[in-house]
């Protein structure tokens, strides 16, 4: 049947199952919208800024396993959606994002609201595609979304200049797909596989560490029958949260530069350690030469060969889907008659259990004033652990990872890749759709909300009931803390003036607000928000001006070098 | 350590910018980079000279691999192989100087391709090393330019980059 570019290009979404488009009119995407107007099939979610809308399809991406689709019109929309894409991209999250262009015959004239789209992604996405050719959308719509959520998944832009929405072809979407130049490897290695298996069972002081590719190759079930199988501790990356059951008495907490005392004592002493979706990132091992000073085993698994050994030389490298590769190592030992040295395994849980004695998260509470720590553990309990988070960047961040315990997968929503302030309020919009119904909150901090706070009106738009929790200390509370840590006190720009009254502002927009000042009031507020289930409730903490997330590591140091609290220092 | 890559990528609009872009993002060195299409028309091939530790090829041929029109990858340089380069060098020659020249282009296997009553302009192929040399030989003053290809390469004997 012959259609135009416009609707050949919503014929394909519609084909990918695509629930929702989150995205922002303009002339160059006006065929498009066009035929999202003729159409039922397909939500359009207006958002109120383009960063909003690829924040928004990425939370819905991380939270349900589909690729999110964002649409965004040429030139400023295009360059509003870099950050998005940016995030996506850090965080191998899923994503196929249409952006308009200029007609073909004015592409590099500098025609009104002409930007090279393709150019200025091409460091921070998975691939993109410039289409000139009407007969190429389906195909290419097709590329992208394979492309999007196979192997290590990431954002794919298609740039589809206006006239080319406007002309007509044949269309048929293609069945399937044969890239030669892209065929992720699923499968790992068996010689690999059992020289891994064998290395684990020989450790006298193992270790699981566990990134969010267990997360995203949904492998956190498998991950988990492994560990236990073994009886070995396990951590998690920030990204990973969730990706085995924190309430897991082998789990040991978050590794990395906020991550518990024993995670990263037992990463740095391990004899054995077992990376899994995992890239031992600057902010999980600080100092690689440091961390190489102990002699240890790495196994590393990942379906990204150049995540392997690109920071940390490893011995055991495997390729392949994580879920492929743990069922593969957990029939091997399965079959296997060997098992783990239960004396040394016991010796090492001694170990552990006494780093843990040191009590790492613990903090002083106090009557007089909300700690925000207190904020998240009292979400936590209120919630049952079971709510979606979603969190913008900073201290409220970290405190987050801490003290909200994520048994599951899929529910921790935070940009741990780019760090990008402004995400968490957009990215929870798209996770309260993808779930509608379920408890969705928004911990945020008060510089980072007011990065898209304007989504507060999205939120109207369509009802979304989000829970927003602002641990508000009147400072950009991280740059704050690293001012006081390394800079002599000098808080240069990091104090936040001048701020208005949140409480009111969420009532401008037509929602709830509530301040809160003191520690009794915390509960009783959250549980108040929760029980307005149709209500977007946004909870104005004013927290401890200056408290600081402890453990940590400074830049440079190493894993066993951590500062516990500020006495530490 | 140099090295030299040999890359198959599929012969789309952008696909030079992917792996330029790729090595200035992560800071990887090119010496030279050379890149035209195959036999097959929908391929091109690209020789990358480079150097870096063997940690350093090995990401780089990693993220190379990653590139999603990139559709194959090999070093050339780890096994018996052959590398050639073009040189163009217009050289200044009237009097003596003119003998000189063409004498000196004679022992390179060099040939002269343009002759004006002051110039010539030579064409030189061979290993990198070649050209240099014949560069060093020559009196630098009568160097009017000089333009090279770049290094390419490919393995000796069995070894064949084709999918
Ligand atoms: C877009 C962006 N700009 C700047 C930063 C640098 N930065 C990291 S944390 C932070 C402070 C965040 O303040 P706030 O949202 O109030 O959270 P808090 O740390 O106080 O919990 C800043 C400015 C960033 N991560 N993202």
């Amino acid at each position: 049947m012959v259609l135009t570019g416009a609707e050949i290009v919503v014929r394909c979404l519609q084909e990918e199952k695509v629930e929702y488009v989150f995205g922002y009119p303009g002339g160059s995407v006006l065929f498009l919208y066009d035929e999202l107007f003729k159409q039922d099939k397909i939500r359009h979610v207006l958002v109120r800024h383009e960063q909003a809308a690829v924040h928004a399809a990425d939370g819905y991406a991380r939270t349900t396993n589909n690729v999110g689709v964002a649409m965004v019109t040429s030139g400023p929309g295009a360059t509003n959606a870099v950050t998005g894409i940016a995030t996506a991209n850090m965080d191998s999250i899923p994503l196929v994002v249409i952006s308009g262009q200029v007609p073909t015959g004015a592409i590099g004239l500098d025609a009104f609201q002409e930007v090279d789209m393709v150019g200025i992604t091409r460091p921070c996405v998975k691939h993109n595609f410039l289409v000139k050719d009407v007969r190429d959308i389906a195909a290419t719509l097709k590329k992208a979304f394979y492309i999007a959520r196979t192997g290590r998944p990431g954002p794919v832009v298609v740039d589809i200049p206006k006239d080319v929405t406007a002309q007509r072809c044949e269309y048929e979407y293609p069945k399937s797909i044969h890239m030669r130049s892209y065929n992720p490897v699923t499968k790992g290695h068996t010689g690999q596989i059992r020289k891994a298996v064998q290395l684990l069972l020989e450790a006298q002081r193992p270790m699981i560490y566990a990134g969010g590719g267990v997360v995203l190759g949904n492998a956190a079930e498998k991950l988990t029958k492994l560990a236990r199988l073994l009886g070995y501790p396990c951590t998690n990356t920030l990204m990973g949260l969730g990706g085995f059951p924190a309430s897991d008495k082998q789990f040991v907490g978050m590794v990395g530069m906020h991550g518990t005392y024993e995670a990263n004592m037992g990463m740095h002493y391990s004899d054995v350690l077992l990376a899994v979706g995992a890239r031992f990132d600057d902010r999980v091992v600080g100092n690689t030469e440091h961390f190489m000073q102990e002699s240890r085993k790495i196994i590393h698994v990942d379906i990204d060969p150049s995540s392997i050994s690109k920071r940390v030389r490893v011995d055991v490298p495997i390729v392949g889907d994580l879920g492929e590769v743990l069922d593969e190592m957990i029939s091997q030992l399965e079959a296997s008659k060997e098992r783990p040295n239960a004396e040394g395994l016991a010796a090492w849980w001694r170990q552990i259990d006494e780093w843990r004695r040191r009590d790492s998260l613990g903090y002083k509470n106090s009557d007089e004033v909300i700690k925000p720590q207190y904020v998240v553990q009292k979400l936590w309990e209120v919630t049952g652990g079971d709510a979606f988070v979603a969190t913008d960047v900073g201290q409220h961040q970290m405190w987050s990872a801490q003290y909200y315990r994520f048994d599951k997968p899929r529910r921790w929503v935070t940009s741990g890749g780019l760090g990008t302030m402004g995400f968490g309020l957009p990215a929870a919009m798209g996770v309260q759709l993808a779930h509608p119904g379920s408890p969705v909150a928004c911990i945020t901090g008060e510089g980072s909300i007011q990065m898209c706070i304007q989504e507060l009106s999205t939120c109207k738009q369509y009802r979304l009931p989000i829970k927003i929790l602002s641990l508000n200390n009147r400072y950009l509370g991280m740059v704050r803390q690293w001012q006081e840590l390394f800079h002599g006190n000098r808080y240069s720009e990091s104090y936040m003036d001048s701020l208005p009254d949140f409480a009111k502002l969420a009532d401008a927009y037509g929602h709830v607000g509530l301040q809160i000042t003191k520690p009794s009031d915390v509960e009783g507020a959250i549980r108040e928000a929760f029980k307005r289930k149709n209500d977007l409730v946004f909870l104005d903490f004013r927290v401890e001006q200056t408290e600081n997330v402890y453990p940590m590591i400074q830049g440079g140091k190493g894993l066993n070098e951590m500062i516990l609290s500020a006495e530490g220092l | 350590m140099r090295h030299v890559l040999s890359l198959l990528l599929e012969n789309e609009a952008g696909a030079l910018s992917r792996v330029s872009g790729l090595f200035s993002a992560r800071g990887y060195n090119i010496e030279s980079l050379t890149v035209a299409a195959t036999e097959d028309a929908s391929m091109s091939r690209m020789t990358i000279l480079t150097t870096g530790s063997d940690e350093v090829i090995e990401q780089i041929t990693k993220q190379l691999n990653k590139l999603i029109d990139v559709v194959k990858v090999i070093d050339v340089s780890e096994a018996p192989h052959i590398e050639r380069e073009l040189m163009l060098i217009k050289v200044h020659a009237v009097g003596k100087d003119r003998e000189e020249v063409k004498r000196l282009s004679d022992i390179f296997r060099g040939r002269i391709i343009d002759v004006t009553d002051s110039s010539y302009v030579i064409e030189l192929t061979g290993t990198q090393e070649k050209l240099d040399s014949f560069i060093g030989a020559i009196d630098a003053g009568l160097i009017l330019e000089t333009v090279r290809s770049g290094v390419c390469g490919l393995g000796r004997g069995d070894r064949v980059l084709k999918i």
